[in-house]
């Protein structure tokens, strides 16, 4: 056990995986800084390992038969992925930034979700597929997207937001032992956080939300990043004597439904705080599951804390504006209280 | 290039069965029995039959919409193919693909795909596959013309190439994508120089002679299994029917539907195999009742067979969940 940081524990995940099982490989874009393709004297430096250095030092660990740096061309290197998965082996490949899924939509919302069920269950493709989400870098519109609710929308993808380096070591492990197409997003602003993290090897389940706070008064549903500025929040409510219970439901596909509605039948109010867009976004995903099964427990109409309908700005002062903070998220969970 | 009887047999089989096949299921389409689209292989044979023959099941392959020819060249059973397409619990996908899903693991048939251009990155995977599992295995891709105009078939050229893959690219100009004539759609008027351009060897033959096809394959297989890398293969074979079934057509000449049947894979095989005493008529009179009979049978099967129960609908989306 040792305090670890997001990307530490991330590189865990792959190095065990890939240490335990022959046949979990990497693929995408400069998971090894680009070494694979520089001159020989160049070699011989630690490889950068992806654009924020999840994968940095596995090409040295495991060779480019294993750690395969692709060109830019995302259809081909998802699609490839899938096909492999389906014929014998477990890819993890990486599509950098989750806005790139427009280039390659296809491989993996008609190919690989779709494979095992049109088959008839004959095939199975046990991929993953792992991006960066978020904003508050000042990346800009095609680099700051979430779009995690298009993919939950897909049957037949799994869909997990780490909040945590402990979460994100478990679920990844997870990810790569789980025999079904995985899209698994960290949130780019998280890489450097740091928490205890277990040396050994564990997994945490799918569809099971962690409960970070326990509470009475207002159940707040959060997702990656917006976690920590809901537990904040949290924090600095529960010294106004208002008692929060905060879950983190870890995985949007499967959801903790269950979680959900029990912890909404006990406090009877709700805030979800998403940081992707409202329509059609897990936010108003979630508040239709509750409307609909858990009407008669709420005191309040559901408080929903996202981003607005329009892409992520430039300006800091504007990604600012467009980000959910703390001052939202307390005011939508006050206006429940009243 | 000397192929043993029982190869030539084999080949005319296959080809036989396939256009059998088609040829009953566009009949019974047309009565009403079969749901969804039908899109047909007639006047194609020879390509997915001179390329699988040099195939075994553990190899893989990938088709397009139109891919049932591919389907019976890598040995799918009949019945359960001809059930797949009356949307029955038997199927070869449990009545859950269709036509344009049909699929068939353990025969090395990754699936028709209902995507132009869906299948080439697929097909790599598995190519990829097979080097990193050290099998010897290849895998061929199955394009049409209009498919090879998709980045995405592109784009596994390049990664074929880059990653110095076992895989066959397998582009079969039937003069249309869709409605669309390959001498408009492909620019460069030459999908084999265009292939050519992206690295790897590239080659066209006649798609109605099966011996051309076959040998093309042939060397381009070798080349995959010992580790040299991928090839494309275009074979010509102009499609015999429209792109669908019930396709009005209006953008083809009635003369040229003529003029194509002038060319029929099959008598083509005949011609070549009994004029060069290869085989004797009555092999190749046999098989074809035989194979009559198969269709026939598979087509009665099929339209009695169970249908899939409502609870089906649920099952296989997830592994587990």
């Amino acid at each position: 056990m040792a305090k670890k940081s997001y990307r530490q524990a991330l590189n865990e995940a792959l190095r065990q995986e890939m240490q335990r099982d022959p046949t979990v490989i990497l693929a995408g874009v400069d998971i090894a800084g680009g070494l694979s393709s520089a001159p020989e004297d160049v070699r011989d430096t630690k490889g950068s390992g992806g654009v924020l250095g999840v994968t940095g030092g596995l090409l040295e660990a495991f060779g480019p038969g294993r750690v395969i740096e692709t060109p830019i061309t995302e259809s081909a290197t998802i699609g490839m992925c899938a096909g492999a998965a389906c014929t014998g082996l477990r890819p993890v490949a990486d599509l950098m930034f989750v806005d790139f899924l427009g280039v390659c939509f296809d491989q993996i919302f008609n190919q690989a979700a779709k494979l095992r069920y049109m088959f008839g269950g004959k095939a199975q493709v046990p991929m993953v597929i792992r991006a960066m989400v978020g904003g508050g870098l000042n990346a800009a519109a095609q680099h700051s997207q979430m779009l995690h609710s298009l993919f939950t929308h897909i049957p037949g993808l799994k869909v997990v937001l780490p909040s945590g380096p402990y979460d994100a070591k478990g679920l990844l492990i997870q990810a790569i032992r789980d025999n079904d197409p995985v899209i698994f997003l960290e949130h780019k602003a998280l890489y450097d956080i740091e928490e205890d993290v277990p040396d050994e090897s564990y997994t945490l389940p799918f569809g099971e939300a962690n409960f970070v706070t326990d509470g009475d008064d207002v159940t707040v549903i959060a997702f990656s990043k917006m976690v920590h500025l809901a537990k904040a929040v949290a924090d600095k409510l529960s010294k106004d004597g208002i008692s929060v219970e905060l879950l983190d439901p870890r995985t949007t596909s499967p959801l903790d439904e269950d979680s959900i509605l029990e912890s909404v039948e006990k406090t009877g109010r709700v805030v979800i705080v998403d940081e992707g867009h409202l329509r059609c976004g897990l936010a108003a995903d979630i508040a239709a599951l509750i409307a609909s099964k858990a009407f008669h427990d709420l005191k309040a109409p559901i408080g929903l804390v996202t981003a607005p309908h329009t892409p992520v700005p430039f300006a800091p002062v504007l990604e600012n504006a467009y980000l959910p903070s703390e001052d939202k998220i307390e005011a939508a969970m006050r206006k429940v209280m009243v | 290039m000397h192929l043993s009887q029982e190869i030539l047999l084999d080949a005319y089989r296959r080809m036989r069965t396939i256009r059998e096949f088609e040829e009953r299921v566009k009949v019974e389409f047309e009565k009403g029995n079969i749901p969804g689209f039908i899109h047909l292989y007639v006047g194609q044979e020879a390509s997915a039959v001179g390329v699988c023959m040099n195939l075994d099941d553990r190899d893989a392959i990938a088709s397009t919409h139109r891919g049932h020819g591919h389907c019976i060249a890598k040995r799918c059973d009949v019945s359960a193919m001809m059930k797949e397409l009356y949307g029955r619990r038997d199927g070869l996908c449990g009545g859950k693909g269709g036509s344009m899903h049909i699929a068939d693991f353990e025969r090395g048939m990754l699936g028709a795909n209902a995507i132009v251009g869906g299948n080439p990155p697929m097909v790599i995977g598995a190519a990829l596959s097979a080097k990193t599992l050290g099998n010897g295995q290849v895998a061929v891709s199955f394009t049409g013309d209009g498919g090879s105009n998709q980045g995405t078939t592109f784009e596994s050229m390049n990664m074929a190439v880059v990653l110095k893959l076992p895989a066959i690219f397998v582009l079969e100009n039937n003069g249309y994508g869709e409605n669309t004539s390959h001498d408009y759609a492909v620019g460069s008027k030459d999908m084999t120089a265009r292939a050519a351009g992206f690295g790897l060897p590239a080659t066209r033959v006649d798609g109605t002679d099966f011996f051309a096809v076959y040998e093309a394959a042939r060397e381009a297989i070798e080349r995959a299994r010992n580790g040299e890398g991928p090839s494309v293969i275009e074979t010509v074979a102009i499609r015999w029917h429209g792109h669908f079934l019930g396709d009005p057509q209006v953008y083809r000449s009635k003369a040229e539907q003529v003029d194509i049947r002038e060319h029929d894979p099959l008598e083509k095989f005949k011609a070549k195999t009994l004029g060069d005493d290869l085989l004797e008529e009555n092999q190749l009179d046999h098989i074809d009742q035989d194979v009559k009979n198969l269709v026939g049978q598979a087509i009665s099967d099929a339209s009695t067979a169970e249908l899939p129960s409502v609870d089906d609908l649920l099952t296989d989306v997830y592994t587990t969940y």
